[in-house]
């Protein structure tokens, strides 16, 4: 079982054993020779869950993930016994960036570059720890998990304006409070407005190349421009309702039959009590997401008035990318609501799409894909083409090639913020350990991964940023 | 009882070691704690928290263990030092009670890494290895 090339940067593994479809990932031959054997294995296992439609998919970042690769997407049909499945969402659910344009050129920073990373560092809540920017009651939670960046517009983060460029305008319809745990609701009381750990960051950019001058235009971006970039999750609550259900649908699967190749795949009939149970939390897990990148969007906007009262800090756009989402996508002609997970990986409307805001329509969906805090990250846009590809959909970052014991065994933390800090990057980190794991060399060549995603039709560059300084949780 | 961290390709993994499976689960939690005070023996022991959960089979449990005990750390704010377990199993079941002890959470004086997301059936394996019992698996950060 090897995957074969059908066509340029395209691989695919035949259907074999348990396979109900064939395994695709879109790679080069760089990326398809570094790949880890895992990837394989486990793009097999879900192509062999009921009801998927048309191929268990992979982009170009794809890494070991839990049961379903990083960069996995695959999509199920309701109506022909079609699964959602808890680890094809993930414990960060809806994990995902969301990057402003400030109305400013990076070099207008001057030398205050420093003072203002350090006043980002200082407002936005981050690392290990507790204490969000927001403080809630339970109730006042549940209008959150129903609300998302909407509820937090309305008291008082952000601007409406802000929802029109965010997926789902900033609510994702459908959540549940009632199938959210008291426990999960417990750890996100005092949170809301919190960066977390490990890969999350806040980053200040300079646009250093354009690639389609009339994407870029449609964006705002242009050529030496500053921007703010923020990329989280669900925290606490995500987790919890992740770990909930994964240890439910162990068991809840083989009850209805579901033989699981991987327990991580755990899942339950889209059509049953404990998958609409699933829907309702997950969804108020996106929420959750969403008011909390709203949050944070809001405090930036504050540190960015101390220091920079004329920048104007405009949305350029937000996406996620650990979802299981019911859209309606074209299979053999005919028009059908699938349920789409994306595991590390972003959807990407395309030009002509209506979830598209109205002001991008015509070049399509912005896809933010994030790289590492030493090189660089893409502001890319969706794709007709993607459509019949991958479901719209993209990769979400440069995804690991290292695991991290060994990025720790190659990089020791206060050496490589020195060094990054030599290079005019600024870190600043509330662990020097966890800034080790996250060393740029521990990562894939996102150029790589972006072209690729280019090249495969995914999605097509628009502009590729640098960063100038980054806060890690 | 021992314990250790092992590779995987973007998280990591814990493992105890010991002469029982409880041995075994005890030396897993110190390896998931050493994530957050990497100097373990130097947690104070001033808080106790009581630890039960149940699951299908013992490495379910280990999963479910490993997760309440970070839902106790993130509800609680306290980093765990010690643990002692009890391991109950029956026809249909297994049972897990005991205790975690430790101290609220300082970042200043605990040498933290990341702050675990949950325990996942990945590399997953309560078993008995050459006089030894071992439950380990990975924790995505």
């Amino acid at each position: 079982m090897s995957f074969h090339e059908i066509e340029p940067n395209v691989w695919e593994l035949d259907p074999s054993g348990p396979m109900r479809v064939p395994g695709r990932i879109f790679a080069s031959r760089e990326l398809i020779d570094a790949l880890d054997e895992k990837v394989r294995e486990q793009l097999a296992n879900v192509a062999a869950l009921p009801g998927i439609v048309e191929a268990s998919l992979a982009m170009p970042d794809a890494h070991w993930g839990y049961g379903f690769p990083i960069g996995g997407v695959a999509a199920f049909d309701p109506d022909r016994g079609g699964i959602v499945s808890a680890g094809g969402v993930g414990f960060d659910i809806s994990c995902g960036v969301r990057t402003f344009t400030t109305g400013m050129k990076a070099a207008e920073l001057g030398d205050r570059l420093e003072t203002l990373a350090h006043d980002l560092y200082r407002t936005v809540p981050a690392g290990v720890g507790w204490g969000g920017a927001v403080k809630l009651t339970v109730p006042e939670l549940d209008q959150m998990l129903v609300g998302g960046a909407e509820w937090a517009v309305q008291k008082g983060w952000g601007d409406a304006d802000d929802l029109e460029r965010i997926e789902e305008r900033g609510r994702m319809e459908g959540a549940d409070p009632s199938r959210v745990s008291r426990r999960a609701k417990e750890r996100q009381l005092q949170e809301v407005g919190s960066l977390g750990s490990g890969n999350h960051y806040l980053e200040l950019q300079v646009v250093e190349r354009l690639f389609d001058a009339k994407a870029a235009a449609v964006f705002r971006l242009a050529d030496g421009d500053l921007l703010v970039t923020i990329h989280c999750g669900s925290r606490g609550l995500g987790h919890q309702i992740g770990t909930e259900f994964l240890q439910r649908f162990v068991s809840v699967a083989s009850r209805y039959g579901i033989a699981l190749p991987d327990r991580e795949l755990a899942c339950a009939p889209i059509r049953s009590p404990e998958g609409e149970e699933y829907l309702g939390a997950m969804r108020a897990g996106i929420n959750c997401a969403l008011a909390n990148r709203q949050v944070i969007g809001a405090l930036v906007r504050k540190v960015f008035s101390r220091h920079f009262p004329a920048a104007k800090l405009r949305l350029l756009y937000d996406v996620s990318h650990n979802t299981c989402k019911a859209e309606e996508h074209e299979v053999g002609g005919q028009k059908r609501t699938l349920f789409v997970h994306r595991k590390g990986a972003t959807r990407a409307f395309g030009p002509g799409h209506a979830e598209v805001p109205a002001e991008y329509r015509e070049v399509g969906q912005p896809v933010l894909i994030g790289g590492t805090m030493g090189t660089g990250s893409y502001v890319l846009a969706g794709t007709r083409e993607s459509e019949a590809r991958a479901f719209s959909s993209s990769c979400h970052g440069a995804g690991r090639k290292m695991s991290r014991t060994q990025a720790k065994t190659i990089w020791q933390g206060k050496a490589l913020i020195r060094e990054l800090g030599e290079r005019g990057i600024i870190i600043k980190s509330h662990t020097a350990k966890g800034a080790a794991e996250e060393a740029p060399g521990a990562y894939k060549d996102v150029d790589e991964v972006a072209a690729v995603a280019e090249a495969t039709g995914l999605s097509r560059r628009v502009a590729r940023v640098l960063p100038l300084a980054c806060v890690k949780g | 009882m021992a314990w250790e961290h092992f590779e995987h390709g973007a998280d990591v993994g814990v493992r105890g070691r010991g002469n029982s499976p409880e041995c075994a689960f005890e030396g897993a939690a110190c390896a998931l704690f050493a994530l957050l005070a990497e100097d373990l023996a130097a947690v104070q022991l001033s808080v106790e928290e009581p630890v039960a959960c149940e699951a299908a089979n013992l490495e379910e449990l280990l999963v479910a263990f490993l997760n309440e005990l970070l839902y106790l750390f993130d509800s609680r704010h306290v980093v765990f030092g010690r643990f002692e377990v009890a391991i109950e199993q029956t026809s249909r079941d297994v049972h897990l009670t005991g205790t975690a002890r430790g101290e609220p959470f300082d970042p200043e004086r605990h040498d933290f890494t990341v702050l675990p997301k949950g325990a996942t059936f990945t590399a997953l394996e309560v078993a008995r290895r050459d006089d030894e019992w071992i439950a380990q698996c990975v924790v995505d950060v």
